[in-house]
């Protein structure tokens, strides 16, 4: 047989029906709900009187409206209310399984989804939200769709789909102290653009990678889209399966033996075609920091400001003019003299345990040599992902080290990720933020976003401005 | 879904690369749980000189004179020129649905978002990829000429310029036919619904653990 690509034995594996032109009918395993994307699904089957097709394959949260603050206030705007409420009413009617707002398990769709062992190797999986991608860290085929989609899986637990072309991004050799597959994921971003990715399922693989914990792995496939790919993949190893073992969905028994069988076949074979690939050398990778409005105009911290007379073109000048106008930045000027007024540590791309931890490290070291967050930041925001990552986080002790530097602890959610609670920043504010994108009032109207690791974000929390991590450790 | 066949539209054009979601409809217009009304928001933060919020009166907001689509010479106009990566970003179908029910009907581009370039067919909307050149072109011809209108022929994949110029584009067939004709989706698949079946039932032997 023909080596095939891990994402070739996915599709091959879920294709219900092919059409001439190759549009395919696939399966759909697994399925997230949240209140922002869902509520016009739900209405659209009501109204054709259609009903849904494998309750038992959908798992509900709300977690983009949700407060951080003390949730037995409930939720003050109403607007956000009726939206949170509207799930829970839905789900309820459609016999859905959904951590409410008061539930330990709550947290963002793609932080519950892995650590209940929802997410598995091998499954297909899809949620209205495009940070989806992030499950591919265990193997499995998964990607983000819009609302009339949600409500066509819901009604046939089928979605149609063309083939993606396969990229391969490898990864080779130890990765330098202080740079995480946060950096790894930006430098990607930095060198094959937004656009890099457009069209193709983009896997993971090399040493570095197989090195990297689920957490980092996590983080690499959540930004997969913001390359413009819309799933990012890992092949399974002992690695993805220590990590399923006691997981409350994961499978039991000698079916739990039967699917690591499975399982372990889960990789791309020796030889398989990709139609391209993109190396890079962990060594040479080095602590980012994004200075503008797209995941794409980043520079390693030791660098500076770029200048847009030396864009590639004529369109990207007028980009980067643009994005130095709104982030009230001027060319040349060195990543860490930029002073900023916020930091937000969160996010699906990086809220995990292994994410806090990283922070609570640096913040632990600034203790020791008498620094707290530092005069000019105004606010620094730690939100975990998810219920079960707060209690674990509070059992190490990780939420005193955070509140005696100052930093607020918070409850699980998107928050200041998009800025659909009240988590935001104020026009003209700055910050140094461990979510994805960087876009214009992503963070809040006028916000100013940068793009960091955790341990960047709190190092940058206790110095008030950029610092290259790597100096600071040594 | 409304059908699209043929259109002679006014172009607008919107001379940025890498137009993301969140600027086409921002956050706080997600929070409706309806489908229809996001036109007013469309671009909010561009488009107006005040902040945005669910409930205003957007009659009466002070508009950016700057930003392209308020100027009078393109009110009006149902086709969209647009640079790269046109909707990457969020997956959010609010942006189709406001561009939409702003009276867009169909943007063309050098390269779009996955994701958003699934959700337009779904509503009605036809996103159109040509070269870049094309488009570069499409763009000055735009400028030069006050009342630029394209014809835009689905069935024939063409779009066509006042002077006459045919440009030929790709569609895959299965999407061409729904949106020549309007088709519900998921109709068409609960078609399937015998072959749905049999899948499911091969894979509950395979994969039993995958089923409550
Ligand atoms: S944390 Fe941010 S990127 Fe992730 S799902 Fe929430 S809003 Fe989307």
């Amino acid at each position: 047989m023909t080596p095939r690509t891990l994402y070739d034995k996915l599709w091959d594996a879920h294709v219900v029906h092919q059409e001439p032109d190759g549009t395919a009918l696939i399966y759909i395993d697994r399925h997230l709900v949240h209140e922002v994307t869902s509520p016009q699904a739900f209405e659209g089957l009501r109204m054709h009187g259609r009903k849904l097709w494998r309750a038992d394959s959908i798992l509900a949260t709300p977690d983009h409206n949700v407060p951080t603050t003390d949730r037995q206030a409930g939720i003050a705007d109403p607007i956000s209310r009726n939206q949170v409420e509207t799930l829970g009413a839905n789900c309820q009617d459609f016999g859905l399984t959904e951590f409410g707002m008061h539930d330990p398990r709550q947290g963002i769709v793609h932080v519950i989804g892995p650590e209940q062992g929802f997410t598995q190797p091998g499954v297909t999986l899809v949620c209205g939200d495009s940070h989806t991608s992030t499950h591919g860290a265990f193997g499995a085929l998964a990607f983000g769709i819009g609302t009339s989609e949600v409500e066509h899986v819901m009604a046939t637990q089928c979605l149609w789909q063309k083939k993606s072309r396969t990229m391969l991004v490898q990864v080779e050799g130890e990765l330098p102290l202080g740079v995480t597959a946060k950096d790894i994921v930006l430098a990607v971003i930095g060198r094959i653009g937004t656009a890099g990715g457009t069209g193709y399922a983009m896997e993971f693989g090399g040493s570095t990678i197989r090195g990297l914990s689920m957490e980092g792995r996590m983080t690499l496939c959540n930004m997969a889209i913001e390359a413009g790919a819309r799933a990012g993949l890992v092949a399974v190893d002992d690695t993805t399966i220590d990590y399923l073992r006691d997981k409350p969905q994961a499978p039991k028994g000698a079916m739990w033996d039967r699917a690591v069988t499975w399982w372990r076949t889960l990789v791309s074979d020796p030889g398989a075609h990709f139609d391209t690939v993109v190396e890079l050398t962990a060594a040479e990778i080095r602590p980012q920091v994004t200075w503008g409005t797209s995941p794409e105009m980043v520079v390693p911290v030791d660098g500076r400001v770029p200048d847009p007379a030396e864009a590639p073109d004529a369109v990207r000048q007028a980009d980067w003019e643009r994005a130095l106008q709104y982030m009230g930045l001027t060319a040349h000027t060195p990543i860490q003299e930029i002073a900023v007024d916020k930091v937000f540590i969160g996010s699906c791309t990086n809220s995990r345990i292994e994410d806090l931890r990283d922070a609570a490290a640096v913040v632990q070291w600034g203790l020791q040599q008498g620094r707290r967050v530092a005069d000019n930041v105004k606010q620094a925001l730690v939100v975990p992902g998810s219920g079960l990552v707060k209690s674990q986080a509070e059992r190490e002790g990780l939420d005193r080290i955070f509140i005696e530097a100052g930093f607020e602890w918070r409850e699980p959610g998107c928050s200041m990720c998009l800025a659909m609670n009240a988590d935001r920043l104020e026009p003209g504010e700055r910050c140094a933020s461990t979510s994805n994108r960087n876009f214009e009032g992503r963070q809040g109207q006028g916000g100013r976003t940068h793009l960091v690791s955790p341990a960047m974000a709190a190092a940058a929390a206790v110095y008030g401005h950029f610092v290259d991590i790597r100096e600071a450790l040594k | 879904m409304t059908p699209f066949t043929r259109l002679q539209g006014l172009v607008v054009p919107l001379d940025r690369a890498n137009v993301d979601t969140d600027a086409i409809i921002p956050k706080q217009f997600l929070k409706s749980i309806q489908r229809t009304g996001f036109g007013p928001n469309a671009f909010d933060a561009w488009r107006y000189l005040d902040h945005g919020e669910p409930g205003m009166d957007h009659g009466k907001r002070p508009l950016n004179p700057d930003f392209v689509l308020n100027q009078p010479r393109y009110q009006g106009a149902s086709v969209l020129l647009a640079r790269e990566n046109f909707g990457c970003g969020s997956s959010r179908e609010h942006a189709p649905w406001a561009l939409e029910d702003y009276g867009f009907r169909a943007i063309i581009a050098p390269s779009f978002a996955d994701i958003f370039y699934n959700n337009c067919f779904k509503n009605g909307l036809l996103p159109i990829v040509l070269p870049d050149t094309v488009v570069d072109r499409l763009f000055r011809e735009t400028f030069a000429r006050e009342g630029y209108r394209l014809d835009i022929d689905l069935a024939a994949q063409t779009v066509t310029t006042p002077g006459d110029q045919v440009f030929d584009f790709d569609v895959d067939a299965q999407r061409k036919h729904r949106l020549l004709h309007g088709l519900d989706d998921i109709g068409l698949t609960l078609q399937l619904t015998d072959r749905i079946l049999a899948y499911e039932a091969r894979r509950r032997q395979e994969v039993p653990w995958l089923f409550a």
